[in-house]
């Protein structure tokens, strides 16, 4: 399993494996967002928790058609789906990878980013606990998403149509979450219904993940 | 004697030719008759005047919406637990029926939204978790026309069928969290027998929900009657490509 998961951010983090893509498109939309709703202050600072949750939502979407088609493509998923690892952790693992690679920065780069949308002081906390709370859930959907149209040409829109409306209720409770935080109002229950979708896909996605996988392969 | 004899597709389609002429009579009878009480033979709400009769649509259609996409459930549940394909093709048949009750009911509402809020929408919980529904609707389509085997394509779109349910369900309760609504409560709930619609208006409701049941079974056994029917032409097809 740790064989999986180095090997994984290694070809992730060399060339051709698109590490700083969603960084980069993150760092973009953020930018464009000023040029398209203008750049009054008191009006970003307002929206910067719901950008930001949106922006790292689309970030984290961008590279998950690459999360398991370049193994299927090489043939190494086939490989792994004989191996004696089970798939439930497979997927998991792959999952894992693509949040150190890609939920993980974007968490980091939040508030940076944020200070050019002019969140107000008290957000900053939320909005990262938020995201910090809210990607992995992103990731291990996302991984469900691969997973159904790994074996489609050209899948990549269709995995957009389907990964987003899942992503709604994780959305819902980290964006609020970070935009009432970032109005100085009470915003715990929306970080504890997050932490509860967070870790219930995380017990129970991997398993209908590794049931379509297995079924797309056979 | 049991229901899964009707799994076997030969009987299946027996039995469905024989049921679908009373269906279509009775679906377009009670359709016909519930719309037109409806439209014609209710008075005009002292409040709401003429739109109130937008009901006679907006709910049979929402039902059929969500009633829909539960039949989907249970039909991709008995694909993977039994693999009945008949079941599996039900499922897809009844996708695009489910989308268009969907959409009927947002228009619907919209229209009748705009005189009684002034807005065509809204971000109400309910009306949004419809919108959300429908992108449920769009996926899973566009899912079954992606794949090329019909049975791989079966397996993954029963699967999306029950993850979206979870998700769909989650997103009705989770909506309720970020905004305030503005539609009012259900007029028929079902669970306690009791009801805020005046009986002028509800036996023609009653009717016209009946009327949308009917005309959605008999819409999915003919689609599900089309949908075995081209499954068996791609088969011959194929034989007779082997013979060659």
């Amino acid at each position: 399993m740790i064989a999986l998961l180095i090997r994984d951010l290694r070809l992730a983090l060399r060339a051709g494996g698109g590490f700083g893509l969603g960084l980069a498109f993150f760092l973009i939309v953020t930018v464009l967002v000023p040029f398209s709703v203008g750049p009054q202050p008191e009006l970003l600072g307002r929206i910067a928790a719901g950008v930001l949750w949106l922006g790292a939502l689309l970030a984290c979407l961008l590279s998950l058609d690459r999360l398991l088609a370049l193994d299927y493509e090489d043939g190494t998923l086939d490989l792994l789906v004989t191996a004696p690892l089970p798939l439930e952790a497979v997927v998991s693992i792959k999952a894992l990878a693509h949040w150190l690679t890609t939920g993980l920065p974007l968490v980091l780069a939040a508030p940076v980013l944020a200070v050019l949308l002019n969140l107000p002081p008290q957000g900053f906390a939320p909005l990262v606990i938020s995201l910090a709370l809210g990607t992995p859930a992103l990731s291990v959907i996302g991984t469900f998403g691969a997973a159904l149209t790994v074996g489609i040409k050209r899948g990549g829109l269709l995995l957009s149509l389907l990964v987003l409306p899942l992503y709604v209720p994780t959305l819902i409770f980290g964006a609020e979450a970070a935009r009432r935080g970032a109005m100085g109002m009470q915003h715990d229950t929306y970080l504890i219904m997050l932490a509860g979708i967070t870790f219930a896909t995380i017990a129970l996605m991997p398993f209908a993940s590794a049931a379509v996988l297995r079924m797309g392969l056979r | 004697m049991s229901i899964w004899q009707y799994a076997n597709p030969v009987k299946f389609l027996a039995l469905s030719e024989r049921v679908q002429p009373v269906l279509w009579v009775l679906a377009a009878a009670s359709v016909i008759t519930g719309l037109v009480w409806g439209f014609f033979g209710t008075p005009d709400d002292y409040r709401q005047g003429s739109t109130v009769k937008i009901i006679f649509i907006h709910v049979p259609s929402a039902m059929m919406a969500i009633n829909a996409w539960v039949m989907m459930l249970v039909t991709s549940l008995i694909w993977l637990i039994r693999r009945h394909h008949v079941s599996a093709l039900a499922a897809k048949a009844a996708a695009p029926v489910g989308m268009v009750m969907t959409v009927i009911a947002l228009i619907t509402g919209a229209l009748w939204g705009q005189p009684m809020w002034g807005t065509w929408w809204a971000w109400d919980p309910r009306l949004t978790s419809f919108l959300i529904l429908f992108l449920f609707y769009l996926g899973y389509i566009a899912l079954w026309a992606a794949i090329e085997d019909p049975d791989t394509a079966a397996d993954l779109t029963s699967i999306l069928c029950l993850v979206g349910s979870v998700f769909a369900l989650l997103s009705r309760y989770a909506v309720n969290f970020w905004n305030q609504g503005l539609h009012q409560g259900t007029s028929v709930p079902v669970a306690t027998g009791g009801r805020t619609v005046d009986d002028t208006f509800f036996v023609p409701l009653l009717i016209s929900m009946a009327g949308f049941v009917l005309l959605f079974l008999a819409l999915v056994l003919y689609r599900t009657g089309t949908e075995i029917r081209t499954r068996r032409a791609a088969a011959l097809l194929a034989r007779a490509e082997r013979n060659l």
